[in-house]
């Protein structure tokens, strides 16, 4: 939905990610732009330029935090200095609601630095919910989860993907980021229609939406951010807000980043669907 | 099987060293089959066989570290050449993955492990050891905390013998070879600085086609890394400025740390007239502050 308690009852518009490319342009040409989401770990810092230069942005924009690293799926408890860092950087941006990935990623202390599937059980819906429940006590800000793009699948999976992603956040009370691109992309590794993902999954829950562009490979398909957002995905998109209503967007192009004009105006094409589908 | 079983073998699977034609294994170190931890836990499709879906991950693993670690240290890099660097940083990086949530502190335990893996830098083994603490204190430097600064009134109202604390920002150094000006060398032609965010890696970071400068002579150098309107620059130290930097770091007081250094080839009025210089400097540049 439009505002709801999984974003912080607000109304944020189109967004894009904050890149070190763009830095310099927004910061002099100081660009009209909905909001920017920031990935949380490249600010969790002591000082130095990255805090700076947020500070800059913080005056000018609204923006929200997205993590890569909490892995709400791992087994091992949550890394308390992590968490610790985040809560100082929450305070710092205010943001509004806070986003990890639906994945797994660290065991025993070591990282992997990707965001790596996970299977689909009951037990993992259980335990990471858990996770997910214990992180908002902490750091007091409403949490989202999102789903990944994966290529692979368990043995022991006992549901669907959009059935997990339904399980986990209705254990854990939690909204969801639905990043399109990467349902698209998982589709077409796994071989399920996309249209039922978006379908089922529980629209209440909808805080915010991703859209990107991948790489397609000769057997898969990589979530690798660019590439403008293709057709199919904005299909997919159309009908997410279709079921939702007009929510939170954001593009994210990571990288080969062209220039933040492009960037701002790949993004603001959702503003079309959104018209042509809630009229907004 | 549960999930600490399966992340505990995919996670096994997926540190697993890649062939030398970036593809992944068919054993693990140990001597295990990779092909059949892979059908053990993930499914097969009409497209991969449970071994390409995994080696997905392996091979993404990799490059994404491998990356980040090239990043970091191009310097070095550059001092033993491309290959050698990968052969040094891949063993690194077996023997300390990263236990930190940002790849920031990927290198942090290199300095320390070179030291007892000298073989990967046997050729400028020295220059090396001096460039990986370089670009270690180079990292450190441009995100570590700023504290309050003292101000005049502040240094004003300190007793007769103050302990002066360091901005956590500031790294001395003692070094064989003038690494700094090798490492601003290379550093030009650097291509743009980049930012973590990606999923998904498709391919290593391009190899530098550009000209390695000339490796430097040797030359003790001694070296403060610090950071300025959020830069991160090199400032040469004399001897004795360094010395007393370094015993006021370690929690001297300022006659104790005066004290420290040799200074027979100078006058007394010499040397009080260099220190005050010295002082007026680092504290115009803000290297003090009120809690370290």
């Amino acid at each position: 939905m439009p505002a709801n308690r999984f974003n912080g009852f607000t109304q944020y518009g189109v967004g894009i990610g904050l890149r070190i490319p763009h830095y310099n342009h927004i910061l002099e040409k100081k660009p009209v732009v909905d909001w920017f989401e920031i990935i949380s770990e490249n600010f969790m810092v002591d000082g130095g330029r990255p805090l700076h230069v947020l500070d800059q942005i913080l005056e000018q924009y609204r923006v929200v935090q997205h993590g890569v690293s909490m892995y709400f799926g791992s087994v091992e408890r949550l890394n308390r200095e992590h968490l610790k860092r985040l809560k100082a950087l929450v305070k710092r941006t205010k943001t509004p609601w806070l986003s990890d990935h639906l994945c797994w990623g660290s065991v025993d202390g070591t990282y992997s630095h990707d965001l790596l599937p996970m299977p689909y059980t009951f037990e993992a819906a259980a335990k990471t919910a858990q996770k997910i429940r214990a992180a908002r006590d902490f750091l007091e800000v409403p949490i989202v989860v999102e789903n990944v793009s994966s290529y692979a699948e368990f043995h022991t999976s006992e549901m669907s993907e959009w059935e997990f992603l339904t399980e986990v956040v209705e254990r854990a009370d939690c909204g969801i980021l639905l990043d399109v691109n990467n349902i698209y992309v998982s589709s077409r590794n796994h071989g399920f229609d996309p249209l039922d993902y978006v379908n089922h999954v529980p629209h209440e829950r909808v805080a915010q939406i991703h859209i990107a562009g991948h790489s397609k490979f000769e057997k898969y398909i990589l979530d690798t951010h660019d590439h403008p957002v293709i057709d199919p995905v904005w299909a997919l998109y159309a009908r997410a807000i279709e079921l939702t209503g007009p929510t939170a967007t954001l593009l994210e192009w990571d990288d080969h980043i062209p220039s933040f004009d492009e960037v701002h105006g790949e993004a603001l094409k959702a503003n079309r669907y959104v018209a042509e589908k809630v009229g907004a | 099987m549960d999930l600490d079983h399966i992340q505990h073998r995919m996670f096994d699977a997926v540190r697993q060293p890649l062939t030398a034609t970036e593809r992944m294994r068919q054993r693990t170190r140990d001597g295990r089959s990779l092909r059949g931890i892979a059908e053990e836990i993930i499914k097969p499709n009409d497209r991969l066989t449970s071994f390409e879906r995994l080696e997905i991950y392996n091979r993404q693993y990799w490059f994404r570290i491998l990356s980040a670690l090239s990043e970091d240290f191009p310097g070095l890099r550059a001092i033993i050449g491309e290959r050698p660097f990968e052969k040094l940083a891949i063993a690194y990086l077996l023997d300390c993955p990263s236990q930190s949530f940002t790849l920031r502190n990927l290198g942090s335990r290199l300095p320390l492990w070179l030291l007892s893996h000298r073989e990967y830098i046997a050729k400028s083994e020295r220059l090396a050891l001096d460039m990986v603490r370089l670009e270690w204190a180079q990292i450190e430097a441009f995100d570590e905390a700023a504290n309050p600064r003292l101000s005049q009134e502040d240094l004003a109202g300190l007793g007769p013998d103050p302990r002066f604390h360091l901005q956590p920002y500031v790294r001395l150094l003692e070094l064989s070879y003038p690494a700094d000006d090798f490492l601003i060398a290379v550093q030009r032609t650097k291509e743009e600085e980049i930012d973590i965010v990606s999923n998904a890696v498709t391919e290593r970071t391009t190899r530098s086609r550009a000209k390695r400068p000339p490796l430097p002579k040797p030359e003790k150098i001694f070296l403060a890394v610090h950071r300025a309107d959020y830069s991160v620059y090199f400032k040469r130290l004399d001897h004795e400025a360094f010395a007393i930097l370094c015993a006021l770091r370690d929690g001297k007081s300022l006659s104790e740390a005066v004290d420290s250094v040799d200074w027979s080839n100078r006058s007394v009025e010499e040397s009080s007239a260099e220190v005050q210089q010295w002082f007026a400097y680092w504290s115009a540049q803000g290297w003090f502050c009120k809690n370290a």
